[in-house]
């Protein structure tokens, strides 16, 4: 039965491929694609005042809500801050570690830091924020830490900072930093890994040999090269921070973020057209940023 | 010639952030598995005053995990075995020659893990309202197959652009039908990244929240289970416990998956 098929299906490409894709594109076309479409509906979808139930009756006035209202505009500057600064730090630690990784490391060294990477990736994410709370809390470890070292004013002038601080690490902007930092890290350690990889040592050489210094090296050569691995690494660590709604909830200070006010409208606010609209500023932000990325040439390497 | 051996040999400094970078990335899983032994049960106070097993038994006795666990389990098997027959469909199709759309088809299959999981979650259960539907087992099963077939897509696709077209035709050549080559000869290679795709999306569905907490309608998976705990922190030893029972059994799978695709087994014949 099954012979009999591939022979007549043998030969017959598009039918053979159209036959293999129908299946799963059934699933995304209808499961996702849809829950996207019914997504997108909602938030131009009005919320009758009185009675706090949605209308099906096209409206704009949700988007004029989410572009208009001060809150809301704070929510979303706030994220994009914190997105960026989140991966310009990324940037900065995977660094050392890509470049140790991809160009000083032997053959058994490399295995070990590519699965020394990818297990912390893997860890469960809840299990991650749920650890960095113990890290940060008051008596937590790095509270500890600075009081061992004797070094606890350094930590509460940093609380005391106003804006990034807070009355505990967990409770402040600066906490919420780290473990977006920590979460995403790995993300931006792959692939600037793997663009590092693929810069040739002869490049390297021909520049020592023309007499530039490493620093010269680093910034002409290794740089420029790596860039496409940094365009694809901030592509996941923005996505990710524009996206979470968990870490800003478990760890951070007072002030909304974007993910944490599309949870809160759909559920105790019970405002799906709202939470919709704000879902949808994170697609058109990330969309903006690869268009951007794009313009200055990042992926042209990849 | 020196600053060219200089690029070759890290500097003391050089390895030392890399170390640390590894350090940082390792640090909190340990502080975890370290505070499900604390007698402390009350402060996350540090370091702990004394260890304990205590913690292990009264977590064993509760019903309300097992439950969790029970559903997460079932949850992830039925999703990864959705995923696995989607994801191997899919990936035999695009690794096939460019045909019109495939562009647009590629865009489709990495979606739901590019856009981030709220806006999956939040339209997932638009799309579950529009149709009446109550969120449930079956809802959440849904939802994570969408996003675990396409890391079994990724997994099997990558595999199969690395099989030599001869292979193939040496098949075909010497008499093999397309069923008998698709069983002797593309199965046996695809076999680990199938396995090891599997092996990713159960540990993804396992762990999975950020979708979940839309799709789950009054179902408790174990990550909401232990979501619910983090805000209503009631027995923080026994919640350190889970936390180390969910790092094992997610990062069991994980591990088999990076052996069945290292580098040295990818490519065929190497």
């Amino acid at each position: 039965m099954l012979r009999a098929a591939s022979r007549f299906l043998h030969g017959r490409n598009a039918f053979y491929v159209s036959l293999l894709l129908l299946p799963p594109l059934l699933w995304l076309g209808t499961v996702y694609l849809g829950s996207l479409f019914a997504l997108l509906a909602q938030s131009f979808y009005a919320i009758d005042e009185f009675t706090a139930r949605v209308v099906p009756e096209l409206t704009l006035a949700t988007y004029r809500q989410l572009v208009t209202q001060p809150a809301n505009v704070d929510i979303v500057l706030r994220t994009v801050a914190m997105a960026v600064a989140v991966t310009i730090a990324c940037g900065i630690v995977a660094f050392p570690v890509a470049n140790y990784m991809a160009r000083h490391a032997g053959p058994k060294m490399k295995a070990f830091f590519y699965v020394g990477v990818m297990l912390p990736m893997w860890t469960s994410y809840l299990v991650k924020v749920y650890a960095w709370r113990l890290i940060l809390a008051k008596q937590g470890i790095v509270a500890w830490g600075f009081e061992s070292a004797g070094a606890t004013a350094v930590l509460e002038h940093a609380l005391a900072t106003p804006v990034v601080g807070g009355p505990s690490l967990s409770s402040s902007y600066l906490g919420m930093f780290i473990v977006f930092v920590y979460m995403w890290l790995p993300f931006m350690i792959l692939p600037l890994a793997a663009a590092l990889e693929r810069v040739p040592a002869s490049l390297l050489q021909a520049s020592a040999d023309l007499g530039a210094r490493p620093g010269q090296t680093f910034r002409n050569v290794v740089l420029p090269l790596a860039l496409p691995g940094l365009a694809a690494g901030s592509v996941f660590t923005f996505s990710l921070t524009l996206g979470d709604y968990i870490i800003p909830s478990v760890v951070g200070a007072p002030g909304y973020f974007i993910g944490m006010m599309v949870y809160q409208q759909q559920g105790t606010a019970g405002n799906l057209p709202l939470a919709a609209a704000f879902s949808v500023v994170p697609i058109v932000l990330i969309g903006l940023y690869l268009t951007l990325a794009r313009r200055l040439g990042a992926f042209d390497a990849l | 010639m020196r600053s060219s051996r200089r690029w070759q040999d890290p500097s003391l400094g050089q390895k030392l952030a890399a170390a640390a970078g590894l350090v940082f990335l390792h640090a909190p899983v340990w502080v975890i598995v370290l505070y499900a032994f604390t007698t402390e049960d009350r402060t996350y106070q540090f370091p702990p005053p004394g260890l304990t097993l205590h913690w292990f038994e009264v977590a064993f006795a509760r019903e309300d995990i097992w439950q969790a666990m029970r559903l997460s389990l079932t949850v992830a098997s039925v999703a990864t075995l959705a995923a696995i027959v989607l994801g191997t469909l899919a990936a035999f199709a695009m690794a096939r020659r460019p045909f019109r759309g495939k562009e647009t088809i590629t865009l489709l299959f990495v979606l739901p893990i590019a856009l981030p999981g709220i806006i999956t979650g939040l339209a997932l259960l638009a799309g579950i309202r529009s149709v009446g539907l109550e969120p449930g087992f079956w809802t959440i099963v849904a939802g994570h197959a969408t996003f675990c077939l396409v890391i079994v897509y990724n997994n099997v696709v990558a595999r199969l652009r690395r099989i030599p077209p001869s292979w193939i035709e040496a098949s075909m050549d010497l008499g093999a039908d397309g069923w008998q080559t698709f069983r002797h000869v593309l199965l046996p290679q695809i076999a680990t990244a199938l396995l090891a795709g599997g092996m990713l999306a159960f540990a993804l569905s396992f762990d999975e929240i950020i979708v979940t907490l839309f799709t789950a309608g009054h179902e408790k998976t174990l990550p909401i289970w232990f979501y619910n705990e983090l805000f209503r922190p009631r027995e923080r030893p026994i919640t350190n416990v889970v936390a180390v029972v969910v790092i094992l059994v997610t990062l069991l799978p994980i591990l088999l998956a990076y052996y069945l695709t290292r580098p040295d087994e990818q490519a065929p014949g190497a």
